[in-house]
This record gives structure tokens, sequence and C-alpha cells, in this order.
């Protein structure tokens, strides 16, 4: 082969495996990764499997939240008015977290029906609401008129 | 009378942009040069009307004129006048504005340090500067008024600006992103016009190197402030979360990296044309992308604006545009270029190349992490959201590799490296930084550490490497101060910038492993034990600030019994938001270590606190790697090399083609 194209040959193999290799790393990694979202409604309904990683958000039910004393293990429900889900949560809830108010937690689901949650997410300003809540409303607020 | 002043200083931009676009472009097409040279003026006229649009909105801001929306929106009178003024850049519309500023003061830049390049080139570059401009200004104008009134009752109060955002981090991060976003727009903008010129030779890589350096090192000192910001004031000590928006500034960066490599080979060899003018339109791209990312409301993030679908879809469609007609133009013209490839397996080109391969990867797997949630949405496959985990597991091995072959790769020389002359050169080197790595975690955390071990070799393989081809350039020189001296400073800025990349390697890595940190129960008089170190909390108390009311702790840090340090954290509730609760962090920095107490959530009706406590070793590291890293861009951008003479022929012998390879001694300009 002419060494111009042996060499645009090489290159173009490197290319291509630098490719395949973000194409590999990345379906991998997503594969392990990703964490499907689901409102109360599919969780009470059983759509939602236990003991792997998901994110689960919704209201905080207003009067829910109970804090054990002497520890910072905390439990409070989270609603889309359709359902309700309750969560345990061990840690420093964030600063715009409250009751009435929409969150979004990453964690586990349980045998028992409570979601372990290890990341809890709220908003970050007072009139921003996390979209995945705002869709789960919508819908259930869809579901409830007819 | 003043706000709708600036709005008709907007309009008269769009104006002079459209200007900029058209009249420049109609004279390289009627070679006509008084039409050419009507784009410094214009350009100079842009930044004017945007620059007075910009006086006239902070001037709003600081006069507390609620009857303009944002102003309601993002102040209060309250507000201190230094975030009064950062305010202006608080929300979607002010910050857009200040993009276009930025857009307007880099064309002006160009047209500025641009006397001496071909007239017609700088006519071409400012064209597509200008079309930039129209669609920047437009998008504002059409779907983000900065000047929207709230008449006839304006509020007698602001709403305040977001507490998150009133911190001195704030006050330039978001101008040195933009900075380094809208710079990328400059080395596009050479890239297109040396398309369009079909003068896609060497030149156009050298003009634009310095305008990319620029641009690159703009970019990393946003990053790195933001990053900073939300360790201290966001993330309860949390310096990057892989948030859609830190890849949306990331992305580039990565993509501007490669771009820079790249460049460096177009310039010196004349080699990989088509690619960096790829890479130049990719680059920009990203930047664009990122701006739809932010705008359009599509991502769950801190960074969200308020959701408006006409501002995504504005962005969307100008960057279908961009990308779109630049690729078009790119088919037309690029298979024109004659592409030529004279270099060995093992070479100074053939390493960059892996190394652009690497960055693109890189880019891509971030890319396809940010994406896939916003793809999986639209074709209804569910909510799904993709964590640290997976940005960790693509991102941190391809890096591993990326800095292995960077050792090599410096050490390599144009065209043809002898591998036993490699060996020799780097081998003192490979196996130094092997026993620094097994050693250093013994050493400092008195336990194995796989990942400590990894971190380290790769950092002081970088380090000793760039050293040692230090060495091997000044093996000739009388005295090691002439030497270097004799050294060009493009060559000082890239062992700089490649060793403040080892500074932020050896920070990234050893914060992971030996940060420490605990949520503790805490009442007045409490103790606690992290790391060493003793936590006592001598006091709670109320704290009036001008426009919040904190509770404050008081912790006195000791570390075996001799006291550290006193930190106040504290919760702030501003007034003009009570539903907001802000957390101020009370740190102790030093380069080896920050200790770290942030008060979180009231226990028992206020009597009690959970309190984080951290220990994080070399934290700090992580930033002053990015700003070594930028000092070396800025002292490679101002290598006089780079400001293109009259005659190109003539050029300094530089480090690159000093004595070591007297075989390639002409310039790019030359070889053709």
């Amino acid at each position: 082969m002419h060494p111009v194209r042996r060499q645009r040959l090489f290159i173009v193999l490197l290319i291509i495996a630098g490719a395949g290799l973000a194409v590999g790393l990345a379906s991998y990694a997503l594969r392990e990764n990703i964490n499907l979202f689901y409102p109360p409604a599919e969780i009470a309904e059983g759509k939602a499997p236990v003991g792997k990683r998901i994110r689960a958000g919704g209201m905080v039910l207003a009067g829910s939240v109970q804090r054990q004393p002497e520890s910072l293990t905390v439990r409070f429900v989270v609603t889309d008015y359709q359902a309700e889900l309750p969560v345990e949560y061990t840690g420093i809830l964030p600063d715009l977290f409250a009751e009435g108010e929409g969150v979004v937690a990453t964690g586990v689901l349980t045998e028992d029906g409570v979601f372990q949650a290890s990341e809890v997410l709220a908003k970050h300003d007072e009139t921003y609401m996390p979209p995945e809540v705002q869709h789960a409303l919508d819908r259930s607020a869809e579901q409830a008129r007819p | 009378m003043i706000p709708e002043l600036g709005f008709f200083a907007l309009i008269l931009s769009l104006l002079l942009a459209l200007a900029l676009m058209v009249i420049p472009a109609a004279g390289v097409f009627a070679g006509n040069a008084l039409l050419m040279r009507a784009a410094r003026p214009l350009a100079a006229g842009q930044l004017v009307m945007v620059s007075i649009s910009l006086a006239l909105l902070t001037a709003a801001f600081l006069a507390d004129d609620f009857s303009v929306a944002i102003v309601a929106a993002q102040s209060n009178t309250l507000l201190p006048s230094v975030y009064k003024f950062t305010a202006v850049w608080g929300g979607h519309e002010g910050s857009m504005l200040l993009w276009v500023w930025v857009m307007a003061l880099w064309t002006l830049a160009v047209a500025t340090f641009s006397k001496r390049l071909p007239l017609d080139m700088v006519a071409r570059v400012l064209a597509v500067m200008g079309a930039l401009g129209v669609g920047f200004i437009a998008f504002l104008l059409f779907t983000s008024n900065p000047f929207a009134r709230l008449l006839p009752n304006p509020p007698l109060d602001g709403a305040d600006l977001n507490p998150l955002l009133q911190d001195p981090g704030m006050v330039i991060h978001p101008p040195m992103l933009y900075f380094g976003y809208v710079g990328f727009s400059v080395a596009f903008a050479f890239a297109i016009a040396a398309l369009w010129g079909g003068r896609l030779d060497a030149t156009w890589a050298r003009w634009s190197r310095p305008w990319t350096t620029a641009a690159w090192i703009f970019l990393t000192l946003g990053i790195a402030l933001g990053s900073w910001w939300a360790y201290y004031e966001l993330g309860w000590g949390g310096w990057w979360f892989w948030d859609p928006v830190e890849n949306a500034s990331f992305m580039p960066w990565l993509a501007g990296t490669a771009l820079m490599h790249s460049l460096a080979v177009t310039d010196k060899r004349g080699l990989f044309k088509s690619w960096t003018v790829l890479l130049a339109i990719f680059t920009f791209s990203l930047s664009l992308l990122g701006a739809f990312l932010v705008r359009s409301g599509v991502l769950t993030s801190v960074h969200s604006f308020a959701a408006d679908p006409s501002r995504g879809l504005f962005i969307l469609a100008f960057l279908g545009v961009v990308v779109g007609g630049s690729l078009t133009l790119y088919a037309l013209r690029a298979p024109a270029v004659a592409s030529r490839s004279d270099f060995s397996a093992l070479s100074r080109e053939m390493l960059l190349l892996v190394n652009n391969v690497l960055l693109l990867v890189a880019t891509l797997t971030v890319l396809s992490g940010t994406l896939f949630p916003l793809l999986a949405d639209a074709l209804e496959l569910g909510k799904y959201s993709v964590g640290p985990p997976y940005f960790n597991a693509v991102f941190i091995p391809l890096m591993a590799v990326l800095l292995a072959f960077l050792g090599v790769g410096i050490n390599t020389q144009w065209k043809r490296s002898r591998g036993n002359e490699l060996r020799r050169l780097v081998l003192p080197a490979a196996i130094a930084s092997l026993a620094i790595g097994v050693i250093f975690p013994w050493a400092y955390g008195g336990a194995f550490h796989i990942g400590v071990v990894v971190t380290m070799v790769l950092a002081a393989w970088v380090v000793l490497a760039t050293l040692a081809d230090l060495r091997h350039k000044l093996r000739h020189a009388r005295g090691w101060w002439q030497g270097l001296r004799r050294l060009a400073p493009a060559y000082h800025g890239m062992v700089i910038a490649h060793i403040g990349l080892a500074i932020t390697v050896v920070g990234v890595g050893l914060t992971s492993v030996y940060s420490e940190e605990q949520d503790v129960r805490m009442v007045e008089g409490s103790h606690a034990e992290l790391a060493g170190y003793q936590f006592l909390l001598t006091d709670l108390s109320v704290r009036q600030g001008p426009n919040f009311v904190a509770q404050r702790g008081t912790v006195e840090v000791s570390h075996n019994g001799r006291p550290v340090a006193t930190l106040y954290p504290e919760k702030r509730s501003y007034h003009a938001r009570p539903g907001q609760l802000m957390t101020e962090a009370g740190i102790d920095p030093g380069l080896f270590r920050d200790i770290f107490v942030a008060l979180g959530e009231p226990l028992e009706g206020g009597e009690a606190w959970a309190v984080r406590l951290q220990h994080k070793p070399f934290v700090r590291w992580i930033w002053l790697g990015a700003l070594v890293m930028s000092i070396g861009g800025l002292i490679a951008a101002l290598d006089r090399r780079y400001r293109p003479a009259r005659r190109e022929a003539v050029d300094r012998a530089d480090a690159q083609t000093g004595p070591r390879h007297p075989v390639v001694t002409s310039t790019p300009a030359e070889q053709h």
C-alpha cells in the first residue's frame, strides 16, 4: 500500500477505535448508572423495582415530617395526590426542603414499601419546581379530572 | 425613559451587527476594499451600542427602578450595592445581555488586533462574527427583552437576588465563563473565513492560536471559579457534581483543549487541516449547545432559569443554522484541501492525534450522558437521570490514559522520534513516578490505596516527563537561566500549563480518596472529633446582616489540644425571600487541607443543630492547578510568534524547532 494511504488508513482506524471506545464505555456505564424516575402512583401500583436504585418524588405531605430524637434520621411522605410514599433519610436535608414543596429523592425501595433515600434534592429557588415532579402532578391532575 | 433608551441602543446594535455581517462580505465578493474596511468601525459601533445598553440596565439596577421587570425580580432596596451591580447578570435576560456584550467585545478585539492580517481575511472573520452577533442580539430582543417594564403599577420593592448568587464568586464567575464560551467564536470565525476564502493553510491556524488559547484561559478560570463557588456556597463541600450545566461548560473546554493541540500541529507542520477546522466548528457548537441547555429550561439543574419554550426553540434553530451552515461549507470546501502525511507512528503528530482522539472521546461520553435523559424523555422512554457514577466510570479511565500519553508526547519530536532515544529520555521519569506513586499512600495515609497510587503516578509522570524534556532542551545551554531565556514563551507556557494539570489531578484524586465527613447533632458545648481534629460548638447566636438574619454557630477547632481556627458557620434567612434558607459554611482553608463546618438544620426547635463536619485534604489544589494552567496559557498566548508579521517566512527559530531536530528549520509557510 502507498505509505500515505497506509497512514490515512491508520488514522481512520484510530478514530474509529476511539469512537467505538466512546460508544462502548458510554453504553456500558449508562446501563449500570441511570436512575429511572417513578411518581408515587406508579410505585403504589407496584411498577417500581424493589432493591434497585431509582428516583422518586412529589410534594412533601404537610404534617408528615418526623424527626427521630438524638439522631439525624427523618421520615416524611411524598405524594402526587393519587398515592403516598413514605421516605426515610439520614443526614442533612437541603435548605429548601419543606412541607408542601416538591422534592426528588434518589434511593432504593425496600420490601416493606419504604423508600430509603440516599440523596434528597429540593428546588433551588422559591419559584422553581423539579420538572419530574411537575410532570407527575400534571398527570395526576389530568387523571383526577374526568 | 432610560430603559427605553437602553432598548433603543440594543436595536441600533442589531442594525450595526447586520451591517457588519453584510457590508464586509459584499466587499469581499465585489473585491471592494472600501467596503471591507467598514468592518472595523462597524465592530466598534456595535460594541458602543451594546455597552450603552448594558450601562443603562446597570443604572436601572443601581437606582432601584422596579418598573423594570428584571430589576423587580432580581433586586431589592436592601441589597448591598455590589450585588445590585452583579444582579444585572443574575437572571436570564441580563446575563444574555452580558453575553451579547462579551460577543461585541471579542469582535472589536479581533478588529483591533488583526491590523497585520490581509484585509479580505479580516473582512471575512468579522462578517462571520457579525452574523453571530445578529443571532445573539435578535435572541435578546425577540425572546428576552431585559428592559421589559411592569407598568403602570410597578412594585414598591424587588423580590431580591437569589441568595445563592449573593456572593463574591458570582461577581466574576459568569463573565469569565461567557468570555470563554464566546471566545471560541473567534476560532470558529477564523475557520469559517479560511474555508470561505479557500485559504486553508497553516496561516489561519497560526492567527487563531492566541485567540483560542485566550478563550480557553477564560473558560478554565470560569469553570474553576464555578467549582470553587459550589464548594463553599452550594454543595456542602462538593466541588463537581456532573450537573448538566457544569457539563455544558466542560464539554467546550475539553473540545477547546483538543483544538489548541491540533492547532499546534496545523500551525507547525501544516497537517490535520480539515480536522482542525472541524474541531473549531465543533467546539463553538458545544458552546452554543451549552447555552441551549441552560436557557431552554429542559434540565433539572441549579442553573435552570425559568422555562420558556420559545427561547429554547430560538437557540435550537440558531444552533441548527450554525452547525448546518458551517458543515455544508466544510463539505463543499474541505475536499479541495490537499493533505500530506509524512510522519511516522512514533512522532509528536501521532501523539497529538492520540490526545485529540482521547479528548474527543471524553467529550462525546460526557455529551451522551448529558443528553441521554433529554432523548429518553423526548422518545417517551421514561424520566431518567444520569448521575456521577456514570461520568466517573467513563471519564476517569480516559483521563488516566491521556495523562500516560502526555508524558510520552512531550518528549517526542515532529515527524519521527527514535524509539531508543525516547526511551532514554523518559525512562528515569517513569521509574521515579512509579516510586513516588507507590510510596505516597504509605507515607501520607499509612495504607495502600490504588486510587492514590494511580493519581500520584500519573501526576508525577506528567511533571517529571515535562521536566525531562525541559532538561533535554537545556543540555547545550551554558547555564540554566540563559537556556530558559532562550526557549520560546509558548514552550514555557506549555510546561507551566501541564504542571498545572498535574496539580489539579493531585487535588481531584487525593480529595476524593482522603476526604472525611460526618453529620453530627450538636448543642451548645457539644464536642465532636473528625480526622484528628476536635470541634467544640461554643455558642449559638443570631446575627443581623444587611438584608438577612442569620443563626450563627461558633465552632472552636483544635488539633491535639492546640487551637487551629474559630469558624462561624451560618444559616441565613433573607428578608425578601423568607422561604429560602441559605447555608454559609465556616471554612478554615489551607494548602494541604480544608476544615469545613456547615450548619445543617435546626433540631428540637433550634436547641440543637445537625452539623456537617468535613476534612478535605488537598482540595485547593484543584483550583490552584486551574490557575496555573491559565497562567501557562497566558504566557503561551502572549508569544510574539503568533502575532503575524508582514513577512511570515522570517520566523524566530523557536524551542520546538531548536537544536534537537535540526531537520525542521523551515516554517510551515515555506513547506507549501
